[in-house]
């Protein structure tokens, strides 16, 4: 009872305290709106909302997909080609070296100011943590899984997509969590150098105008989608993994009152 | 009908000979001109310390040994090369955390080009998570099972291959000692008649089990004569002779005197 209860309470515990800290500093709306204006504000303005959320929502998923996809792929190529790993990771490595943010302009320039230049940057901000969380969990398989492997006569073939890929499960699963909380980041940050829909650029819009309230109310549509996309991607990660969920629940069962 | 498990595997009577093995570890010889005989039918146990060569000894005879500078000449009595024809059974139980107990037994048949057991296969899986007492567990996760449940399900993965060779790595060391025992009974029940080679550091172990015991110590390593215990295996835990030649082998091992010179 108290463990579903406690969400409830703890966000009503902090908008209480966002709304004591507008009354006790008398801070006018235009620098700190109180909850209720926030929630006045998202009702009164939600087909607006909604509508911007919809570009955001789109450039985040089509980002999350192509950069899971690319990832995967990379990963299979480096463990795959000895030849390739060695060319290919130290290029990877190095590019890590330039933020993704410094591109950002230079994306826009090449393609534009739509979907596609966001959808490049929500990609590229997961593509290596993806690529490195699938490569690592494909190189880490237990040497005894592979021993055993050739002693019943599998191929290369085999070994790769019977071992080597459900092995590395796990770590693919902690890639897609990291890449899932870090798309939106790339998806807003695209939007506000360059856009004329999304919540990042009604964000950037609203705060020109002082429009404060209409600014939080965007930014509490963008944590929510967060919130619902990360919770719905460790869903999937977690049945893509069951033996571990398995394997793991009897002990933190245990500890949870 | 009930699948033909633990008679010769498909009528082959396999003596496998090993010729002058070497194994080098950092430019240091830990053993050089090797010879070892594994005779058909028979249960072969390899009594050493750690460190000694046994593990590399065995994949080398597997063909899994790529990672240490162990060479060797492998002869067959039928002459064919014994590459793909050796059942391994590591101390580890190597079961795959995501197959099924009985996928796993099955995991030979799943890993070949098509990839799926057929239904005499699968009979022959049950039959063989019965023979090690698992049948209704059959779908379960290894994650839910017990060390000595582990194991047993790798034995029946084991069995499942059918080979003419059996190799086994130190199989039942991470047991305790109850569970450790009872499988040791189940092993010598189920690899009757087989050709086995097993790899142990317990006297006890290699006494109560094999046909033929030869120790492998020294700087560098050879091979003892091979001692052959009477009797009738699984021998007994508290067989007056198992316990003579226990005590033989523990001081043997402990002070490294060859087998002949401490024999009465």
């Amino acid at each position: 009872m108290m463990r579903a209860l406690r969400p409830l309470i703890i966000t009503l515990g902090l908008l209480l305290i966002w709304q004591l800290i507008v009354w006790l500093t008398g801070a006018p709306r235009f620098i700190l709106p109180g909850p209720l204006l926030v929630l006045e504000t998202l009702f009164n303005q939600l087909p607006l909302l909604i509508q911007h959320a919809g570009v955001t929502l789109a450039e985040i998923l089509l980002g999350l997909l192509l950069g899971t996809l690319l990832g995967l792929v990379s990963a299979l190529s480096l463990v795959t080609w000895g030849g390739l790993r060695r060319w290919l990771l130290p290029v990877l490595v190095v590019s890590q070296a330039i933020p993704v943010f410094a591109l950002a302009p230079v994306l826009m320039l090449w393609l534009g100011y739509g979907l596609a230049s966001k959808v490049a940057m929500a990609t590229l901000i997961i593509y290596f943590p993806v690529t490195a969380a699938c490569f690592d969990g494909l190189r880490q398989t237990p040497t005894g899984y592979l021993q055993l492997a050739r002693t019943l006569g599998a191929s290369r073939r085999a070994q790769l997509l019977q071992i080597r890929l459900p092995a590395a499960l796990p770590a693919f699963g902690s890639g897609l969590r990291v890449a899932a909380s870090v798309a939106p980041i790339g998806a807003v940050v695209g939007e506000w150098v360059g856009s004329s829909t999304g919540l990042g650029y009604l964000m950037l819009n609203a705060n020109a105008r002082m429009q404060v309230d209409l600014m939080f109310a965007a930014l509490l549509v963008l944590a929510v989608m967060a919130l619902t996309l990360y919770f719905s991607v460790n869903l999937i990660a977690r049945r893509l993994t069951p033996w571990l969920e398995e394997s793991t629940s009897h002990a933190t069962r245990g500890n949870t009152p | 009908m009930v699948p033909r498990t633990t008679s010769t595997p498909g009528g082959k009577t396999v003596d496998i000979e090993l010729r002058h093995a070497s194994l080098h570890w950092q430019q240091h010889c830990v053993f050089s001109n090797l010879n070892l005989t594994l005779p058909s039918n028979r249960w072969t146990c390899l009594l050493g310390q750690s460190g000694v060569g046994k593990s590399s000894l065995l994949q080398l005879l597997c063909g899994i040994a790529d990672g240490a500078d162990i060479q060797g000449e492998i002869h067959c009595s039928d002459g064919k090369p014994l590459q793909g024809r050796v059942a391994w059974m590591a101390q580890q139980d190597l079961l795959l955390p995501w197959l099924s107990l009985i996928d796993n037994v099955l995991l030979g048949a799943r890993l070949q080009r098509n990839g799926r057991p057929s239904a005499e296969q699968r009979e022959l899986a049950g039959y063989l998570l019965q023979q090690v007492g698992l049948t209704d567990r059959a779908t379960a996760l290894p994650a839910h099972l017990s060390g000595g449940q582990r194991q047993r399900v790798a034995l029946a993965r084991t069995l499942f291959q059918d080979q003419p060779l059996v190799c086994m790595d130190e199989p039942f060391s991470a047991l305790d000692s109850i569970n450790r025992l009872r499988l040791q009974d189940l092993a010598a029940e189920l690899l009757a008649d087989r050709t086995v080679l097993m790899i142990t550091h317990d006297p006890l172990e290699a006494l109560r089990l094999s046909d033929r015991i030869l120790v492998l110590q020294g700087h560098p390593a050879r091979l003892s004569e091979a001692l052959e215990p009477n009797g009738a295996t699984p021998r007994a835990v508290d067989d007056a002779e198992v316990l003579k030649q226990q005590a033989r082998l523990l001081r043997l091992l402990a002070h490294g005197s060859s087998l002949a010179e401490d024999s009465p």
